[in-house]
């Protein structure tokens, strides 16, 4: 044997190394023992975090990335380890998160057997992956590695799974980490054809009422700047979705809110008034459009999208600009006009005070006794620093929390978007604050949601992750809540939730925890929180049946968005 | 809805079928035919498959289909755009051979490719409105077993494969 060969496990840790990944998030069991005794070996290399269960590992991981903007790795054994990272992978799958995740398989000579902890994870896993294979030969385990992160960042990013069979993971192998460079089959740059951006800047140019809506694909595509030069130059209003937010500053003098269901309502509502709607890097989520058939009817879209298959997949396009919307906003920013849309513009603001005076008023500054959401999301803006991360589960806080965080840097939005996976928040915020301990990362959560991941205190506590956790409690599941009231005659079925003493909870896992019920305590808990050197969990009780709105209910037309 | 033929070429990758059928799957979309075989280049598949949809479904599967990473180029034609056959067996037990039959095998164009002692198959190759059309007699003439393939079609418009590999 060559002294140059080792075991497969140590090609499984040396590859994750030569990747650059600086951080494992996983959970060990039979079929990936191997790789734990390698990890053993290269501690001082990469770093492994044991959460409590694989879905809080993969959470982690795309809360990591997210963050990042680096491949989120998670390790899980075979068969349930296996199983329990299916929803993280759907979750990664819809909202374009790079993701690497590993498996250990039963040996290849089992296969097929019904072995213990043997599950078809390559079948179970191909519809919630971008690519996923099993290998089950130890020359084939550093290639495939390869290629995994190769795909996962590279195009439109998305999970990778990677299912490796026990005895590839003992047998030796030689050691000869190629990194890919791509392959035949798959075309990660797609040149921006001129002539269509000339077609786009002509439609800008003779625009009379623009109007851009921006999504996360600005910030996957790294497009932050030539986005703010393109609404510099064209002073066009923009919208956010849900992902996009952040892309670029609230700040920004061109930007008039938050799209879709619970976004804002001036960028609804003026969405059937304008005559030229640019979408970069969005996906027209049914979420955002409401009912298509009376989605933007009057305007020319112009859709500049990475990906093929999303245009005029919901919405058609006059003019489609396939490719990166880094270089197409940059090349569309040369081909317009200077310009400015004052009375445009002032329809956004002058909505934006309606929005103002009929939900943000009550929201942010209530005059009834109970506590509101949204007047803590208020209260931590105040505290807060620019590059806070918020870390955000599913439901009505989700939505409030979105709405009236102040966003002021790319990369700072962490939420489950399209899959709306409850049980997010808490192990994504662990992976975000891993990146880096420095910055704040705030995790509001409901007492729904955190009680699908709650076990996660645990691997906070043992990592020390600073992790500032609000718990907004108003003992409901409240967005089911909220439509029970609204569309289903107030029949509240199975929506009320008998909570535990969640401060006891995330005392007895060693976080120092307080608990606010009153208004006037609520300032100098926040301010005590975030100045807190370590994990803080902080529950506000807040009113248990407040709804959240603007609201487009579903079926309807952006512009039957309702203020109450 | 209309007829469609999606070309797919593709590496030979194991599970590539699975991850191209459940893009008609999730949208409930019924496969009329698929075959798959290896194409004249080694190492690239060539998956052929029929169906009945209206045009942006059908341009939406080809997007996600091409989406594949392992799929090297995927498009689609109408009828009019491919050059296409099938081919159909028909196995018939011996005891119903006669005069008619003989008649029938001649105007159809049929070949009978194997006789055993109880039964012969018989073999049409045509569109299929042809081969049904040929089964819907047999039906009277005892017909034992059937079974048609799916389409194979080349397209009439001038694309090589190594055009998409470059």
């Amino acid at each position: 044997m060559k002294d140059s060969m080792i075991r497969g496990a140590d090609i499984v840790v040396r590859s994750i190394i030569a990747e650059n990944a600086d951080i494992i998030f996983g959970y060990p069991g039979g079929a990936i023992m191997p790789v734990y005794d390698a990890l053993y070996d290269y501690h001082d290399q990469v770093r492994h975090v044991l959460t409590r269960h694989e879905q809080g590992a993969i959470h982690a991981a795309q809360g990591y990335a997210r963050v990042s903007g680096k491949v989120g790795v998670c390790i899980a054994t075979s068969g349930p380890g296996a199983t329990n990272l299916i929803t993280g992978l759907a979750d990664a799958q819809i909202d374009s998160t790079p993701l690497v995740c590993i498996t250990g398989q039963v040996a290849a000579h089992l296969l097929g057997t019904d072995a213990f902890q043997e599950t078809d994870v390559v079948g179970i896993s191909m519809p919630g992956t971008k690519w996923n294979i099993q290998v089950r030969r130890v020359e084939d385990i550093a290639p495939a590695i390869a290629k995994g992160f190769y795909i996962a960042r590279s195009g439109r990013p998305g999970p990778v799974l990677i299912d490796i069979t026990k005895n590839a993971q003992v047998d030796f192998g030689e050691w000869n980490y190629v990194p890919c460079m791509g392959f035949r089959s798959y075309k990660t740059h797609i040149p921006v054809d001129v002539s269509l951006i000339q077609q786009a800047a002509e439609l800008i140019n003779n625009a009379e009422r623009p109007y851009l809506l921006f999504g996360q694909g600005v910030v996957l595509g790294k497009a932050e700047t030539e986005l703010k030069f393109f609404l510099d130059k064209s002073g066009i209003p923009a919208a956010c979705t849900l992902l996009g937010s952040g892309a670029i500053s609230q700040d920004h003098p061109n930007y008039v809110g938050k799209l879709g269901m619970h976004g804002n309502y001036a960028p609804n509502l003026l969405t059937n008034q304008c005559d030229v709607l640019i979408a970069v890097g969005m996906r027209f989520d049914d979420r955002v459009t409401g009912d298509l058939k009376r989605y933007a009817k009057q305007a020319k879209v112009i859709h500049l999208e990475l990906d093929k298959a999303e245009v005029n997949k919901n919405v058609k396009a006059e003019v489609a600009v396939i490719g990166d919307c880094k270089e197409s906003l940059a090349m569309l920013t040369e081909a317009i006009h200077q310009k400015k849309h004052d009375s445009w513009m002032g329809k956004f603001r002058d909505l934006e005070q309606e929005e103002r005076a009929a939900v943000m008023q009550y929201d942010i500054t209530p005059t009834k006794v109970g506590l509101t959401m949204g007047e803590v999301i208020h209260q931590i803006n105040q505290y807060k620093a620019d590059d806070a991360v918020l870390v955000t589960d599913v439901g009505q806080h989700q939505m409030i929390a979105w709405r009236y965080f102040n966003y002021k840097k790319s990369r700072t939005q962490v939420t489950s978007g399209g899959l709306g996976t409850m049980g997010f928040a808490l192990p994504a915020a662990l992976g975000a604050q891993l990146h880096d301990y420095s910055r704040q990362v705030i995790c509001v959560v409901g007492d729904g949601g955190i009680q699908m991941t709650i076990q996660e205190l645990g691997t906070i506590m043992q990592t020390k992750a600073p992790v500032k956790i609000v718990l907004l409690n108003n003992n409901f599941l409240g967005m089911v809540r909220q439509w029970q009231q609204m569309f289903f005659d107030r029949r509240y079925s199975f929506t009320e939730l008998d909570n535990p003493d969640f401060v006891k909870i995330a005392e007895a896992y060693n976080i120092r925890a307080q608990k606010v019920t009153e208004r006037t305590d609520l300032k100098e808990a926040i301010e005590d929180m975030l100045i807190h050197d370590g994990p803080f969990f902080l529950e506000v009780v807040v009113e248990k049946e407040d709804n959240v709105f603007p609201m487009i209910a579903t079926g309807c037309s952006v512009e039957e968005v309702r203020l109450s | 809805m209309k007829r469609y033929t999606i070309f797919v070429i593709t590496e030979n990758f194991i599970g590539i079928l699975n991850r191209i059928t459940i893009i008609f799957t999730r949208r409930g979309i019924n496969i009329d035919a698929l075959t798959a075989s290896e194409s004249r280049i080694p190492g690239i598949h060539r998956v052929t498959i029929e169906v009945t949809v209206n045009e942006d479904t059908v341009i939406q599967l080809v997007n996600q289909i091409e989406k594949i990473i392992d799929v090297i180029k995927a498009f689609y034609h109408e009828d009019e755009g491919v050059v296409y056959q099938e081919i159909a067996l028909y196995k018939i037990p011996v005891s119903k051979l006669d005069g008619g039959l003989e008649k029938i095998i001649r105007q159809h164009n049929a070949k009978i490719i194997a006789a055993e002692p109880d039964f012969v198959v018989l073999e049409l190759t045509g569109h299929k409105e042809q081969t049904q059309e040929l089964l819907e007699i047999l039906k009277g003439y005892g017909l034992l077993e059937f079974a048609r393939s799916g389409r194979v079609a080349v397209a009439k418009r001038m694309l090589t494969i190594e055009s998409f590999i470059k």
